[in-house]
């Protein structure tokens, strides 16, 4: 029997040799299908990486809270201190509250200068924002009570102005204001307001409302860490109460605020996501299945060619189920060869297309090797009716035809 | 249990068709066949010589009637069942030598071996031999289209030999051949004869069934006579005990 199906496969793969370009194009459904699937879940999972890690990036369980009108042309006022202090105490849930200013400003230092931002936050800010501090250390609490002027720089603020080797202590300008390097935080993929959350100087949140923005309470926006075991719907609602009230908001007067919820960007692009990558996978499937009836269409003109191979086959003693495996092994290793070709296909487009959407390529082999079992099953699902066919051939009618 | 006939037909009837358009080619067939015998089957065309024979080469089953091979009731087998009878016992020579094109001919010799599970070793020396036999070693690695027909036809042969049957069936296998082709196969088939194998060939060339040693003549889908013991050519293994023909003239 092992002989048997040797054999067969040699003879298979020397049909498909016979007829070269007819495999090719009969396996192309597959080999689209097949591609397409494995390309679109390759990207997929790189894109849901990239959108964990950006999200990731925000912080988890955070509300980002800024001034803003439905129309945003129009400027709305800023918040407090006083209103993050309001929001820490009488929204239960709420974890702690810490506010953020940003200007842009020019860093100098050895003579060079930079273009930048310079961002007021306290500790606080950086814990619920994931900042990370990657040499030196963070601000102290007298450093924020007191708005000393010590900076922690991007790395980006590194990289032009510094030589890399010497940062911490160094003593440096932002604006009008000299100050001391205490640390460089981590290299980030994504602030609040969009741009490089690594071309950054961060300074104590007092510092920079005395020394920059000239008003001691004004704060830009802030975020929130709330307690995950509390509903985020219920805090939302809270928070929007809290702060309508301290703004004077009107009863039918449209918030002048926005919330954003981290835990609501990161599911609303899996979902995207998800979605994009159930249409491509639907349009795979269709494609499968065009290219499973191309294989049956030509597997059976391949049995009405060879009827008379068929009958003699018959007539020196091949038993039906002996035929019908050959045609069987043939449909699938033509349909394999389309699965290999697919996933060939499929790992050059995602390279190429992941490094041009900038995305992480992730090789899955779980993926790989579905669509390659995935191929040989539609060998044997479409290729079951003809072999059959073959099989049930009369062989004295077999061995007339033509 | 070696007296029973080889091949023993009763009343065997083939009928194609249905209903109206039904059309009744063998009326009712006794034939017996001893081992080691030449059969040749002549009789004018349409006469049920190769529906006769496609039962007889277990290809077909007869409508009504019972078939005993080796003392096997043929009737009653499964297709799967007479695959493997075939397979076993049967050799084929076609008049349209059916070869598989664009194989090679030890590689067409092989075939029948190949749905025995023999090893390629075997499987290679059996057809090489077998192609020996019939004079065509040297071509071993010619397919069929480099060939001439007589050739072909002698590749057919070294193919339905290899698996060594019991019987070789041949439905005018001079057919597509010109006298001397047609005369190097039959002392081909002679000579093969002299080894044991029976052969069974169905003939419309007098000068073809001279090599026989049984004549069967058939008529309308009747064994209208059969004429045993004829060629003296070789030393025969065993005096054809005619039994006369037990064959009835059929009303036509
Ligand atoms: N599959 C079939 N369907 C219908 N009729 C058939 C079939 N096969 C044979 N016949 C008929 O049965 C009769 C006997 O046919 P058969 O082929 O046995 O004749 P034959 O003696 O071999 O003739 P020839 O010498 O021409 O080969 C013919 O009339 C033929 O038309
Ligand atoms: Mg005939």
């Amino acid at each position: 029997m092992l002989g048997m199906i040797g054999a067969t496969m040699l003879l298979a793969l020397r049909e498909i040799r016979r007829h070269l370009l007819r495999s090719f194009l009969t396996t192309l459904g597959i080999i689209i299908g097949v591609a397409a699937v494995i390309t679109m879940v390759t990207l997929g999972q790189g894109l849901t990486a990239d959108v964990q890690e950006e999200v990731s990036g925000l912080g988890s369980d955070v509300f980002i809270i800024f001034p803003q009108r439905s129309d945003p042309n129009i400027p709305a006022p800023a918040f407090d201190d006083a209103d993050i202090r309001a929001v820490e105490m009488q929204i239960p849930g709420v974890m702690g509250a810490a506010g953020a200013v940003s200007t842009n400003t020019t860093a100098f230092h050895n003579g060079q200068d930079w273009a930048t931002s310079v961002d007021g936050a306290d500790s606080e800010f950086f814990a619920a924002q994931s900042i990370d501090i990657a040499e030196g250390r963070g601000f102290s609490d007298t450093e924020e009570s007191r708005g000393e002027s010590v900076c922690i720089i991007g790395p980006k603020v590194v990289e032009e102005i510094f030589v890399a080797d010497r940062v911490i202590g160094e003593d440096m300008r932002v604006g009008n204001v000299s100050c001391q390097v205490i640390g460089v935080i981590e290299e980030r993929s994504n602030s609040v307001g969009g741009g490089d959350a690594n071309d950054v100087v961060f300074m104590p949140l007092k510092t920079v409302q005395r020394r920059f923005i000239g008003n001691p309470d004004n704060v830009q926006y802030f975020v929130v860490q709330y307690d995950p075991t509390y509903s985020s719907a219920t805090i939302q609602q809270q928070l929007i109460g809290l702060l309508r009230e301290r703004r004077v908001i009107q009863d039918g007067e449209g918030n002048n605020f926005n919330i954003v919820d981290t835990a609501e960007i990161s599911e609303t692009l899996n979902n995207i996501t998800g979605t994009m990558t159930a249409v491509v996978t639907m349009i795979a499937g269709i494609s499968l299945l065009v290219g499973g009836i191309g294989i049956m269409n030509i597997m059976l003109v391949s049995v009405t060619e060879r009827t008379r191979e068929i009958g003699i086959r018959l007539a020196i003693g091949a038993l039906a189920r002996e035929v019908r495996l050959q045609f069987l092994t043939e449909a699938v290793v033509l349909c394999c060869f389309g699965g290999l070709i697919g996933i060939l296909l499929a790992l050059g487009f995602s390279i190429l297309l992941a490094s041009v959407a900038e995305l992480p390529f992730i090789f899955d082999p779980t993926v790989n090797i579905l669509s390659f079992v995935f191929s040989a099953v539609m060998g044997i699902v479409f290729g079951y009716y003809p072999a059959h066919r073959a099989s049930r051939l009369d062989p004295i009618d077999a061995l007339r035809h033509e | 249990m070696s007296e029973a006939p080889l091949i023993e037909l009763e009343g065997i009837t083939k009928t194609f068709g249905e209903g109206a358009a039904a059309f009744q080619a063998l009326k009712g067939v006794d034939l017996t066949i001893e081992r080691g015998d030449f059969v040749a089957i002549m009789g004018p065309s349409g006469s049920g010589k190769s529906t006769t024979m496609n039962i007889l080469g277990c290809l077909d089953v007869p409508t009504g009637g019972r078939f005993r091979f080796r003392g096997i009731e043929v009737q009653d087998l499964s297709r799967d069942q007479r695959s493997l009878l075939r397979r076993r016992y049967l050799g084929f020579v076609f008049q349209g030598f059916n070869l598989l094109a664009r194989t090679s001919a030890v590689e067409n010799v092989e075939l029948p071996l190949l749905y025995r599970g023999e090893s390629k070793k075997l499987r290679r020396e059996a057809a090489e031999r077998s192609l020996d036999l019939v004079g065509l070693l040297p071509w071993a690695d010619h397919t069929p289209a480099e060939l001439s027909g007589g050739q072909q036809q002698r590749v057919a042969i070294a193919r339905a030999l290899v698996t060594d049957p019991d019987v070789l069936l041949a439905d005018e296998p001079t057919g597509n051949l010109d006298t001397e082709r047609s005369l190097e196969i039959m002392e081909l088939l002679t000579d093969l004869n002299k080894t044991g194998i029976t052969i069974l060939m169905v003939t419309h060339e007098e000068e073809m069934a001279q090599y026989a040693r049984t004549i069967v003549h058939f008529r309308d889908g009747l064994v209208e006579r059969v004429d045993r013991g004829l060629k003296a050519g070789a030393p025969s293994v065993s005096p054809a005990t005619s039994h006369t023909t037990s064959s009835s003239v059929g009303s036509a």
